[in-house]
């Protein structure tokens, strides 16, 4: 357990509508560390307070108190713009809902991140390919995402959060939506970006059975984190 | 490197939408056609009207004697309003005058016509009858009014000496008293009061049918010129001239020639204590009626540019709509990276183009609607380049203005409302 430290979240608070009647604490001090080339699972009921604190690790929205380093970058105080920067270069995520930009080809979809890092035409074709190729979309990269399956969608998008080589990836129920073939499909990807290419993945999730996948398991309910346990890794999948 | 992208983005979204992207194309296409057809017809009615009087001889100065302006509060203008007192014998311009000016002037001077009105009457021949509007005119009055004859000559100075009843005519008149006969040397006659003059017939000249008297059978009233001395016979006229037209030389400065010859003029009545003279020329008019028409012009394109405007409130509107529609697009790029400023960009650059496609099929629509209002006023058409330039920059600054609000809103929504908007 050598490996540098990726996240490292200390006391963070998160508060809705502050200084209104209806103030509204999500977050109450949370500790949470990543290491770099974990596999982790942070595991809640709906209104766990799961969520908000998926939307912070991902750069998406700031704590309201406690500090969020980054991959040795404190990114609780930034403004828009470095956060913009923060989770283009440093954020892959992938979504229940896919979220592919829609009338746009696969290729452009998974270049567009790479578009938004400022690198050249050229440069961004070639290394969304050989991403569409890894995942197994090399067939059907000139694809809409309305000509393509919940799977095929997926695995494009997980191909689209490799784009910048993040140092981490961040997953919202990645299988949420899909059935329980195409998402075994979807979980051995990131087994295989996590064994293969050491990538950092942290997962959220409702379902116990896809965290027991994972190396670690982080419970998180009422906005704490109640409960850290060691998980099966790919094995128990199977 | 992005605003290539955000092209080609917008490109293809507008693709995707042809119908609604034609629809709100549709104000703009209807604003920018409206303000180029208008102003091309205005351009060409303009460059029209200016090269007809400049053909009726917009360097002709006309020199006439006018009262004095005095400023004098107690009497005034008024007194001259309802009183006003024609020149007496004295006041007017002599022969001995335009001598002198054509001695001073020289070669600048084309030619002085002069002109005697003796009034409207009828002439007869062999119970026959036409009427006819006659003019004194001198020798020099052809040169000056580029006269034309069909037949025959103009006067001569032996006519202009011995006041000889000699007359140019109209063809008309020739078809009206003498029906297919030859009119040179032929005679007719016109009661002036208890008067009855004899005039022969010793040129014709075309008759320009100004399309009035369209709706009537009757003989039109035409010209008819006789010599300035046989006009004063008739008239009993004094001897000078209230007003004299001077023509430059061709290649000449009239404003120049105009300025000289005021003061010229002037010169002889410092010591008149009410009369003056004043010259002006076509050509000042014509320029005071082209400025006119071009303001009228712009005043017309400038409320067919608030339909313009309408169009510019469709785009945002389909914008704001587009916004609304893609919000979780707008979202997931924000989470891919995307700052604020690159999302505003996109929606501006889509907003931009719209209002450019728009303006360049307007600019077409407005070319083709110019060119047939042109035509169906008769004048030729000139597509007006000023007003395609304008219309240009004018949708692209439309798509920027109207674009902007959609835009701003787009870049501030929250990624996470954004992702979760269902």
């Amino acid at each position: 357990m050598a490996a540098k430290e990726i996240i490292r979240m200390t006391n963070i608070v998160k508060r809705f509508y502050i200084g209104q009647p209806n103030e509204l604490e999500i977050l109450h001090g949370i500790d949470l560390t990543v290491r770099e080339g974990e596999f982790v699972a942070v595991v809640g009921e709906s209104g766990s307070g799961k969520s908000t604190l998926m939307n912070i690790i991902g750069a998406l929205d700031r704590p309201t108190e406690g500090s969020y380093i980054l991959d040795g970058t404190d990114i609780s105080t930034l403004g828009d713009k470095a956060l913009s920067h923060i989770r283009c270069t440093k954020i892959g995520f992938v979504f229940q809902t896919f979220n592919l930009i829609p009338r746009t080809s696969a290729l452009k979809n998974v270049a567009l991140p790479m578009m938004y890092a400022g690198r050249g035409g050229a440069e961004r074709t070639k290394r969304a390919k050989a991403l569409l190729e890894s995942v197994g979309m090399g067939e059907r990269m000139s694809h809409k995402p309305n000509e393509l399956s919940g799977g095929q969608k997926q695995r494009v998008a997980i191909a689209r959060a490799m784009a910048n080589d993040p140092s981490i990836i961040l997953a919202d129920e990645p299988t949420g939506a899909l059935d329980s073939k195409t998402g075994r499909l979807v979980m051995d990807l990131f087994h295989e970006l996590h064994e293969k290419h050491g990538k950092t993945i942290v997962l959220i999730t409702h379902s116990p059975q896809l965290a027991s996948e994972c190396e670690r398991i982080i419970t998180i309910s009422d906005g704490q984190i109640v409960g850290e346990r060691e998980g099966g890794g790919r094995r128990a999948a199977v | 490197m992005l605003l290539f992208e955000n092209i080609s983005m917008a490109v293809s979204g507008l693709l995707a939408n042809k119908m609604r992207a034609l629809l709100t194309m549709l104000g703009i296409i209807i604003g920018i056609g409206s303000v180029i057809g208008i102003m091309t017809v205005g351009d060409s009615l303009q460059s029209s009207v200016t090269e007809s009087m400049q053909s009726m001889g917009a360097n002709n100065i006309t020199v006439s004697v006018t009262t004095k302006d005095e400023d004098d509060e107690t009497d005034g203008g008024l007194t001259r309003l309802f009183m006003p007192s024609d020149p007496s014998d004295e006041d007017l311009l002599t022969d001995e005058m335009i001598d002198d000016y054509r001695t001073a002037f020289g070669d600048e001077v084309y030619a002085v016509s002069l002109t005697e009105s003796v009034g409207s009457y009828t002439a007869e021949s062999g119970g026959e009858s036409a009427p006819v509007s006659i003019t004194g005119v001198n020798n020099e009055y052809q040169a000056a009014e580029d006269l034309e004859l069909m037949r025959g000559r103009f006067f001569t100075d032996e006519d202009a000496q011995k006041g000889r009843k000699v007359a140019v005519v109209s063809d008309v008149l020739c078809d009206a008293l003498f029906a297919g006969k030859e009119p040179i040397g032929q005679s007719f006659t016109v009661a002036v009061g208890t008067n009855v003059y004899t005039f022969y017939i010793v040129g014709t000249y075309e008759y320009e049918d100004m399309g009035l008297g369209m709706f009537s059978s009757d003989t039109p009233t035409t010209s008819m010129y006789i010599p300035l001395t046989a006009a004063k016979d008739i008239t009993h006229a004094a001897k000078g001239y209230s007003s004299i037209t001077v023509v430059g030389a061709a290649g000449a400065d009239t404003q120049s020639l105009l300025r000289r010859t005021q003061g010229f003029f002037e010169s002889y009545y410092t010591r008149n204590n009410a009369y003056t003279v004043s010259a002006s020329s076509l050509e000042s008019i014509v320029d005071v009626m082209s400025e006119m028409l071009g303001t009228l012009s712009t005043a017309i394109a400038i409320i067919a540019g608030i339909s313009l405007v309408v169009g510019g409130i469709g785009v945002m509107n389909i914008m704001l709509v587009s916004v609304t529609e893609r919000t979780r697009e707008i979202g997931t790029r924000k989470a891919l990276g995307a700052t604020n400023g690159s999302i505003r960009v996109q929606f501006i650059v889509e907003s931009v183009i719209i209002c450019l496609i728009g303006g360049a099929i307007g600019i077409g629509v407005g070319t083709a609607l110019g060119a047939f209002g042109a035509n169906l006023l008769g004048y030729a058409a000139r597509p007006s380049v000023r007003a395609i330039v304008v219309a240009v920059s004018f949708s692209a600054a439309i798509g920027v203005f109207f674009g902007y609000y959609p835009a701003n809103k787009a870049a501030k929504l929250d990624p996470i409302e954004a992702l979760r908007y269902e």
